[in-house]
């Protein structure tokens, strides 16, 4: 394993990038396919503003969860407390956002979260514990201390009890003025892909809450410091080699123990955004193991902030479109799938030059499988909607895990002057 | 023979150190919560009642079988986190097939769990293979296995549920009489009339094998010098990909065995109310004992021992009955502090001891050259 990572490093990188117009095309790509695919089965809840909407609620948890884990991933500890970082977060916002206000409410869901992150990288950065096993500890405190104060300070409150807290003040929504009607008249008109890009549209500008720009904006903030100035690379090197850095005056342990706060608080802010923004409230079991989620987009988007941010957005559609009780929207996609594996099976029949006709073979038995679960039923049961994301991730893992690279030094303990 | 008895104190130390810090935090938390500290300590203190009692060690039984299972892929070096969804499809197929009724009486159980052991090995099997195949860490791997678990078993839960007059709790046929396995009577032990789960002997026997097959068998040896040193191994001649297959189907072999005493002494079912989140406590249990199996069985008995005697918090201090798991989350963090400090200790004491006999056999010559 190790030996591996270091040849790897020693040669340089051949592949240049994707052209400049990969993504463009992928994306418009992806508007066409789901616009012919809503006109075709008729299930327009497909791309409609309220499911994009319902989409971007769910996917920004994840997005911050994933962006926390980004944070101490890349400064080498693995962060598998972000479920307990994100229970401690929601308590935070609940308290402090009843007590003094929404935007008090996102200061207590960082600073709670900042905390478990404190205990993790107190264990894992000082102690040197195994970060797998100092997590899956901070993921029992967080839900113990979670509800343990839930219930301390909850209870008596009007309208909250010891596993609910009293509904909250909401944060204001943002929209740009004047073009909501206009865009909402092109939706409804269902015509193909006008209405898909105006429901597109409709979703960006109008009742967009605050916290999601703000969690946007971490995100190409996050992406900016990491990447595109010193601090970054520094934090960068502490994930990829810390004894290297350590040879150029890094102060490895300093820069590995903030990355980790830093991850705590983006943890304890996805809370906040479940509390402040998507429930208006806070109920015991709210995060439902989005911060594993969270982590599994991160490992999805191959440790890069777009790329999580994409991983998210696919999670919380997913996650959106059962919430809305859709088993047809994930039906109709059953459609695409199908006919993209029977068409990337019956290619790599055609280019047998390769060798292995058999892997041609299963994806084209896969998808006359998928064509004909679409064809047979008319829905897709609410548990296999739930699936979903943790099916896609295990695919993504099983398929790519060769193409993922995760820093070198992740998961590794690092103690002071051991080099060698 | 006192550098031996130093060891075993620094053994002991860790755990002792983990529980004495996670009741003083515990205090500073009572403190700043403003609850009643006296109470608190006074209710969790206090001699568990007979009934109290049994209830501690069946819920020792269970846990010690989930933090086998754990420690079976922690010898490894796997971190079977999926012991959670797999012990609940396990058991989910052990209660349908034993449901069924297709073998009469103890051959029904004995087939049953056998189902339940390979419906475990199975599921933990996808994550190996995973591993050694495509490079996917078990870690994540198993977590997502248990989402999906959830769902698979929820969905098919739906399908092979059986209405019951009255409830609206689903659940699978309930076994009939002579397919459950009667509880061991303690009235003349202690005075109850509850009794402990008739399995707990199974929990025992896998008690004694997993000492037995790590320690005494040369494939246990194997498995051990894998997780300690992977490249000593296959020196050796192990190999590993096989050998991360293995553990991992025995990890979740036992976990099938998880939810056993729980079907066939106390539920006698699967249903939507089945206790959840047995695997995480089995990993907490796995890592206080220290993954052996005398260690393991003390922290499942102390783990038991919390959580029943934290039922009686509400009521006998006033303090929400959640604070055991805040206990139990510092005594788990603490302790793998702990343990790391106390290894370092160790291996200082051990530099030590080795540098100064090296000093008195070479003399100061090779003093000279280690400086």
């Amino acid at each position: 394993m190790s030996s591996q990572t270091a040849l790897s490093a020693t040669i340089p990188q051949t592949r240049t990038g994707r052209p400049s117009w990969y993504w463009p095309v992928i994306i418009v790509g992806s508007i066409l396919v789901v616009s012919t695919v809503r006109v075709l089965t008729g299930a327009h809840d497909i791309d409609s503003s309220g499911a994009l909407t319902a989409a971007i609620g769910m996917a920004m948890p994840l997005v911050l969860a994933g962006l926390a884990g980004l944070w101490s991933e890349r400064a080498g500890v693995v962060n598998i407390g972000l479920e307990g970082m994100m229970i401690l977060g929601t308590w935070g916002a609940a308290f402090f956002g009843f007590h003094f206000g929404p935007w008090a409410g996102i200061l207590g869901a960082v600073v709670l979260g900042m905390l478990g992150g404190a205990v993790h990288a107190l264990a894992t950065v000082v102690f040197g514990v195994d970060h797998i096993v100092s997590g899956v500890a901070i993921n029992l405190l967080g839900a113990g201390a979670g509800s343990y104060l839930a219930v301390r300070t909850f209870t008596g409150l009007p309208g909250g009890g010891p596993t609910q807290s009293p509904p909250l003040e909401q944060l204001p929504f943002l929209s740009i003025p004047g073009l909501g009607d206009w865009l909402q008249q092109l939706e409804t008109s269902r015509t193909w892909l006008v209405a898909d890009l105006a429901g597109i549209l409709r979703t960006l500008t109008t009742n967009v809450n605050a916290l999601t720009l703000i969690a946007i904006a971490l995100v190409v903030g996050s992406a900016w410091l990491l990447w595109r100035t010193s601090f970054g690379l520094r934090l960068r090197s502490v994930g990829e080699a810390p004894h290297a850095a350590e040879t150029l005056g890094v102060n490895v342990l300093r820069y590995k123990f903030l990355a980790v706060l830093v991850s705590g608080g983006l943890a304890g802010l996805a809370g906040g955004f479940l509390v402040l923004v998507a429930s208006n409230l806070y109920r015991e079991g709210q995060t439902g193991g989005r911060g594993y989620i969270g982590l599994a987009a991160m490992i999805f988007g191959n440790w890069r902030p777009g790329g999580l941010a994409a991983g998210a957005m696919l999670f919380g559609y997913a996650d959106a479109v059962q919430l809305r009780g859709r088993g047809d929207v994930i039906h109709a996609y059953l459609l695409p799938i199908g006919l993209f594996l029977l068409g990337w099976g019956i290619w790599q029949l055609i280019r047998r030059s390769q060798g292995k006709p058999m892997t041609g073979v299963w994806r084209i038995v896969i998808s006359l499988a998928v064509l004909a679960w679409f064809a047979f039923t008319a829905e897709v049961p609410a548990e296999f909607t739930n699936m979903t994301p943790y099916v896609a991730t295990l695919l993504v893992l099983a398929f790519s895990a060769q193409r993922l690279r995760m820093p070198a030094a992740d998961g590794t303990v690092y103690r002071k002057g051991e080099a060698n | 023979m006192k550098f031996d008895f130093r060891r075993l104190a620094l053994g002991a130390a860790a755990p002792v150190l983990a529980i004495v810090v996670a009741l003083l935090l515990t205090t500073v938390i009572l403190i700043v919560a403003g609850d009643p500290v006296l109470a608190v300590w006074q209710v969790l203190f206090k001699v568990p009642l007979p009934r109290q009692l049994v209830a501690i060690v069946n819920e020792a039984t269970v846990l010690y079988l989930s933090a086998v299972a754990v420690a079976i892929g922690f010898k490894m070096n796997l971190f079977n986190i999926g012991v959670d969804g797999q012990y609940r499809i396990a058991s989910f197929t052990a209660a349908v097939f034993a449901g069924a009724h297709f073998l009469p009486g103890w051959l029904n159980i004995i087939v049953a769990i056998l189902v339940s052991i390979a419906t475990g090995a199975l599921w933990a099997l996808i994550a190996g293979v995973l591993k050694v195949t495509r490079g996917v860490s078990e870690v994540i791997s198993t977590i997502m296995l248990n989402y999906i678990a959830t769902y698979l078993v929820a969905y098919f839960l739906k399908g092979a549920a059986v209405k019951v007059e009255g409830s609206n709790a689903t659940s699978t046929r309930i076994l009939a009489e002579d397919s459950r396995v009667p509880g061991i009577d303690i009235s003349w032990l202690a005075n109850t009339p509850n009794k402990v789960y008739g399995l707990l002997i199974l929990s025992i026997v896998v008690g004694f094998l997993y000492w037995f097959i790590l320690n005494k068998t040369r494939f246990g040896f194997d498995l051990r010098a894998t997780g300690q040193s992977e490249t000593a191994a296959v020196a050796s001649g192990v190999n590993v990909k096989r050998m991360v297959v293995t553990a991992m189907v025995l990890s979740g072999g036992a976990a099938g065995l998880v939810g056993m005493p729980l079907l066939f002494g106390q539920d006698f079912a699967y249903g939507d109310t089945v206790q959840a989140g047995l695997g995480f406590a089995g990993i907490s249990v796995a890592l206080l004992g220290r993954n052996s199996p005398i260690g393991m069985a003390i922290s499942a008995l102390l783990w038991g021992y919390l959580n029943q005697l934290s039922n009686g918090l509400q009521i006998g201090a006033g303090v929400s009955d959640r604070l055991v798991l805040i206990i139990q989350g510092i005594i788990v963090l603490s302790v793998v502090v702990a343990y790391e400090v106390v290894r370092r200790a160790r291996l200082r004491l051990e530099q030590g001891r080795v540098a100064r006999e090296l000093a008195t056999i070479a003399g100061p010559a090779t003093k000279e050259v280690a400086a």
